[in-house]
């Protein structure tokens, strides 16, 4: 391993934030700052505040009202879809946390054979194609799935995993534990392997040191994935309305602002309240982190020193594993079982076996492929160069307002796509483009849709990344004369690269399994995305099956996708180093 | 290759000519009207299954002629063409769902088409086939009934269901689905068409018997023959088309059409400002066509052609709602009265129903447990108290007059002087939990009654 700057400077005090308030001001900052600020200005807050500003108006006189604000809290069934909502969020970030703990732990701190594939298949959870997964979630884990339908002819009893508030808390957990996992790996990664030897030498080992020290040095990591699982579980329609719980908030906005003809501002004063309550579930999150400092000098050894395990741990570790595993992608197996039925009906399995579905989705579909991988990738690289550009006013800049832009940015999570949709052909359709299209018919406007939807997770990456790359290393390297975007450039990027490739891994992932903005915005099926065409296929019971296949394909694009990032940022992160 | 009998540059054939060369021609329709060459944009919220079949034959017939189709759900769609009004690029919309027609039409989006086909009559059962303005347009027809997963019945031992009321028997409590009514313009039609048939009160008894019974209430109507083909849920109350295309795809499932049903057409418009009105109407005649109406009865599509002529090609045993065979033809549905109160029926399913089904469910499994033992020895005082526990869940907090009236329905639609929709629906919700607990309490006093 190369030897690191933080290696040549020897340890650094970290900077305190007095320091950095005498330091010269920095016009690009304030531009960068002016271009983020626009770029949300345009493409969240503008297009949102179109369509929510029904939950403010009086609806016979159109004037301003907080009467249906009024309307909500006196309302038994929202109170109690808030308590619920919370509830869930609450058990989905305890459970997800015991999946990706041990997955996260025994694959940074041991040699431990394909880490990089156990760390690729714990994103695969992620992609969870809409519908095509929720069938083959039942068909697996339902009251009349494999499993019960086994558990009933060999011991009469049946597990309701799917059911009730229970049911939402354990397909959240499964299917947004990798939140937790990539950031807690990327921070696990940079933590400083002196720090832990010190405590070595204080006597300090086994549990006790990973509990007093490895741990909280990867809290910045931990918090980060922990509070993008409780604001998305809390945001998340999908999943309650597949297992048909409704008295969460998300489900009862999302129910009210889909009736056709209806405006009912009840939908949107929930929207509100969605928004604002992810912003202070955010803002108690950063109280967490609030006067500690995680930042660490040492660099490029990889983190942690990783230790062999014996015979007896090693069993133990991969037995974990292979549970865990086998739990979390249990529904992609289900898809992928699915995809070769021929008729899969109250059976433990498939009647019989075909790839017919294959050979119609290619047949039919293979524009949808190349449309993903553009969308979602350009989507995933302008939320990574946002995420970092936020960041990095945050926890560097000087403009007061920098936390705001943050806060805003987050905020997207709790906009449901459905709004940004219609907010989007509000805002943009009247604006035409050069050959006299309309803007809203453009493609690219639906990877401005994705990436603004997607950008909280690579915005909590990239600052969990940041926050644990000391402040001293790039005052060294200016007061080497270094100008600030070069330290940017050859300094803060190379170190955060861990946190940059688990910010693009999320937003893509993510991103090319998106439907709702997505299907309000598709103006034509050859610039449609593969979402897209899994939603038309799962429309009809002989679409099932292809449904699946086209559902593969994309947990393949992306599982492969993950990996090649994985790759290069461990390749690139350490060649840049100096 | 097909003849171009119509020259570019001037309309040869009228219209109406047009149309009887369809009919007659049956097959390929060989003309082509100059305007009509060119991209035809349709929103639909069917799947490719159903629209492939279409637009290959529809380009296979009018060459020169594409059919460009975007698949959006019906909430997505209807938004859709109301938010681009301003610079409208959709010629068509095409779907099931009624009450989205009756939005795009009533906020004037829509633009009046008769089309030339012959012989199709006014009415399918007791609804007209085409609005009356001529902006809708219905080119076939569904039913609604019970679906069923075979394998699931008979692991559940459960009998095979005829009638709605069959559905309220204790045996089928917690294997039923649906879809809510404010989700599904199909759905709330067969509720509207139960409250017609069977009156208000009687008609609320009903929905209320079979709704005790359900395991869950799915905000899509594909939801439900989804749960049903997989077997996650044994009785689906869905649309006829779903249960047969399923069954096309080799699914042990089955159906039935109970006796008081609705057969509903499923619809084409031409949206306002169309740019390409002339592929628009060409399509939409193509789709009324004797080829067109024959496309229907595709094992992938199976659904109920509104040409009676077509049915003598349709295979062995397929409905027919013209002989009668299925439907209410009796009925007499008022259309105002339904317009009138469609927001109210809904919230009062949601907030009765929707919100309360725990509640609900709970009382009527307990009526059903006291109803079963009494089978086996009766106690009249026992059936006393279960009479009084279902009138306590049938009861509705509106009567039919109030649901029809101004002050009721303006809540729905923000008229000042009316209550705010959130207002009424917690009361409504109130009202149901209490008399469902009510109900409740009554049955465990029956039990104690039937000792």
């Amino acid at each position: 391993m190369s030897d690191t700057p933080a290696g040549t400077l020897g340890v650094a005090a970290p900077a305190s934030p007095g320091m950095r308030r005498f330091l010269p001001s920095r016009p690009g900052e304030a531009v960068a700052f002016a271009l983020v600020a626009l770029f949300l200005l345009a493409f969240l807050v503008v297009p949102v505040l179109t369509v929510v500003t029904v939950a403010f108006q009086d609806r016979a006189t159109g004037g301003f009202t907080l009467a249906h604000f009024g309307d909500f809290l006196s309302n038994d069934l929202f109170t109690t879809s808030f308590l619920n909502s919370l509830y869930v969020s609450l058990m989905s970030v305890v459970v997800a946390s015991l999946i990706a703990l041990p997955l996260a732990y025994f694959t940074t701190r041991f040699e431990f054979r394909g880490a990089i594939l156990v760390q690729t298949l714990g994103v695969l959870p992620l992609i969870m194609p809409p519908f095509a997964g929720a069938v083959a979630m039942g068909l697996l884990f339902g009251r009349s799935g494999t499993v019960n339908l086994l558990l009933g002819d060999l011991f009469d009893i049946n597990i309701p995993f799917m059911e009730g508030l229970n049911g939402v808390i354990f397909v959240q957990s499964v299917h947004y534990f990798p939140f937790i996992l990539l950031n807690l790996v990327a921070s696990l990664k940079n933590i400083d392997r002196a720090m832990e030897e010190s405590a070595q030498n204080l006597g300090a080992h086994g549990f006790r040191l990973f509990r007093r020290i490895v741990l909280p040095l990867a809290m910045p990591g931990y918090v980060a994935g922990a509070s993008l699982v409780f604001i998305k579980v809390f945001d998340d329609l999908a999943t309650p309305l597949l297992l048909n719980v409704r008295e969460m908030l998300a489900p009862q906005a999302y129910l009210r602002i889909t009736s056709v003809g209806l405006e009912d501002p009840i939908g949107y004063v929930i929207s509100v309240v969605l928004i604002l309550f992810s912003v202070l579930s955010l803002w108690v999150s950063s109280l967490a982190l609030r006067g500690k400092d995680y930042a660490t000098v040492q660099r490029g050894g990889g983190g942690l020193a990783r230790r062999r395990m014996s015979r007896g741990q090693a069993v133990a570790a991969y037995a974990v594993i292979f549970l865990i595993l086998a739990l979390v992608l249990a529904p992609h197996l289900g898809l992928l079982l699915l995809s070769l039925a021929t008729v899969w009906s109250f059976a433990p399995l498939p009647d019989g076996y075909t790839i017919a579905h294959y050979a119609r989705v290619f047949a039919e579909s293979s524009q949808y492929i190349t449309n993903t991988l553009i969308y979602a990738g350009l989507a995933g690289l302008i939320d990574v160069v946002l995420g970092t550009t936020i960041a990095l006013l945050v926890l560097r800049g000087r403009i007061a307002g920098a936390r705001w832009l943050d806060y805003l940015a987050m905020s997207a999570l709790a906009v449901p796509g459905l709004v940004l949709g219609i907010g989007y052909l509000r805002t943009f359709f009247g604006v035409t483009l050069p050959d006299g299209r309309s803007l809203a018919s453009f493609w690219g406007i639906i990877v401005l849709a994705l990436a603004v939807r997607r950008l909280p997770y690579a915005l909590r990456a990239c600052t969990a990344a940041l926050q644990q790359v000391s402040a001293s290393l790039e005052e060294a390297a200016e007061n080497l004369g270094a100008r600030r975007l070069r330290v940017i450039r050859r300094i803060v990027l190379p170190l955060m690269a861990g946190g940059l490739a688990a910010g693009f891994i999320t937003s893509f992932a993510t991103a090319a399994v998106e439907l709702s903005a997505t299907l309000m915005l598709v103006q034509s099926s050859g610039d449609a995305p593969l979402a897209y065409g899994l939603y038309v296929f799962m429309q009809s019971p002989a679409g099932r099956g292809a449904g699946a296949a086209l559902g593969i394909i994309a947990v393949v694009i992306v599982g492969v996708s993950t990996l090649l990032s994985h790759l290069v940022a461990e390749r690139g992160g350490g060649r840049k180093s100096p | 290759m097909r003849s171009v009998l119509a020259r570019p540059g001037g309309t040869v054939l009228g219209r109406r000519a047009l149309g009887a060369l369809a009919v007659f021609a049956a097959g390929a329709a060989r003309a082509q009207t100059p305007a009509g060459a060119g991209k035809v944009s349709v929103v639909t919220s069917f799947s490719n299954d159903v629209t492939g079949p279409f637009k290959r034959a529809f380009e296979a017939a009018r060459p020169g002629m594409t059919l460009d189709i975007q698949n959006r759900n019906t909430t997505a769609g209807v938004r859709f063409v109301q938010e681009t009004r301003s610079n409208n690029a959709v010629d068509l919309f095409w779907a099931s769902a009624p009450d989205a027609f009756e939005v795009l039409k009533s906020a004037g989006l829509l633009e009046a088409y008769r089309p030339t086909a012959q012989g199709i009559p006014e009415r399918i059962g007791p609804y007209t086939i085409n609005d009356p303005d001529g902006f809708v347009t219905g080119f076939a027809a569904s039913g609604y009934g019970i679906m069923w997963n075979e394998r699931y019945m008979r692991a559940n031992r459960l009998p095979e269901p005829k009638e709605w009321s069959d559905l309220a028997r204790p045996v089928y409590h917690d294997h039923v689905i649906i879809t809510a009514p404010s989700r599904s313009g199909t759905t709330h039609l067969t509720i509207e068409t139960i409250l017609q048939g069977e009156g208000w009160e009687k008609g609320w008894g009903t929905v209320k018997g079979f709704s005790g019974n359900l395991r869950q209430i799915t905000e899509r109507s594909f939801g439900v023959p989804d749960a049903v083909n997989s077997g996650q849920v044994g009785i689906g109350i869905v649309i006829d088309f779903f249960a047969f295309s399923a069954q096309g795809a080799g699914f042990p499932v089955k159906f039935v059409y109970p006796s008081v049903t609705t057969v509903v057409p499923a619809n084409i418009a031409v949206v306002k400002n169309a740019p390409n009105p002339a592929g628009a109407r060409a399509f939409i005649d193509f789709l009324l066509s004797p080829q067109g109406q024959e496309i229907l009865l595709e094992p992938t599509i199976r659904r109920l052609p509104v040409n009676p002529a077509v049915y003598a090609k349709a295979p062995q045993g397929y409905p027919n709602p013209f002989t009668g065979s299925i439907g209410m033809p009796s009925l007499h549905f008022d259309v105002v009265e339904s317009g009138k109160r469609y927001a109210v029926v809904d919230s009062l399913y949601d907030q009765t129903i929707g919100t309360n089904l725990d509640a609900l469910k709970r009382a009527t499994k307990a009526i059903g447990e006291v109803e079963t033992r009494l089978a086996r020895r009766d106690n009249a005082a026992a059936r006393a108290l279960l009479a009084e526990a279902r009138s306590l869940i049938d009861a509705m907090p509106v009567t039919q007059a109030e649901a029809a009236s101004d002050e009721v329905t303006g809540a729905f639609t923000g008229r000042a002087g009316s209550p705010r929709q959130a207002e009424l629906e917690q009361r409504w919700a109130a009202f149901a939990r209490e008399k469902y607990q009510a109900a409740a309490a009554k049955a465990a006093e029956a039990a104690r009654a039937a000792g």
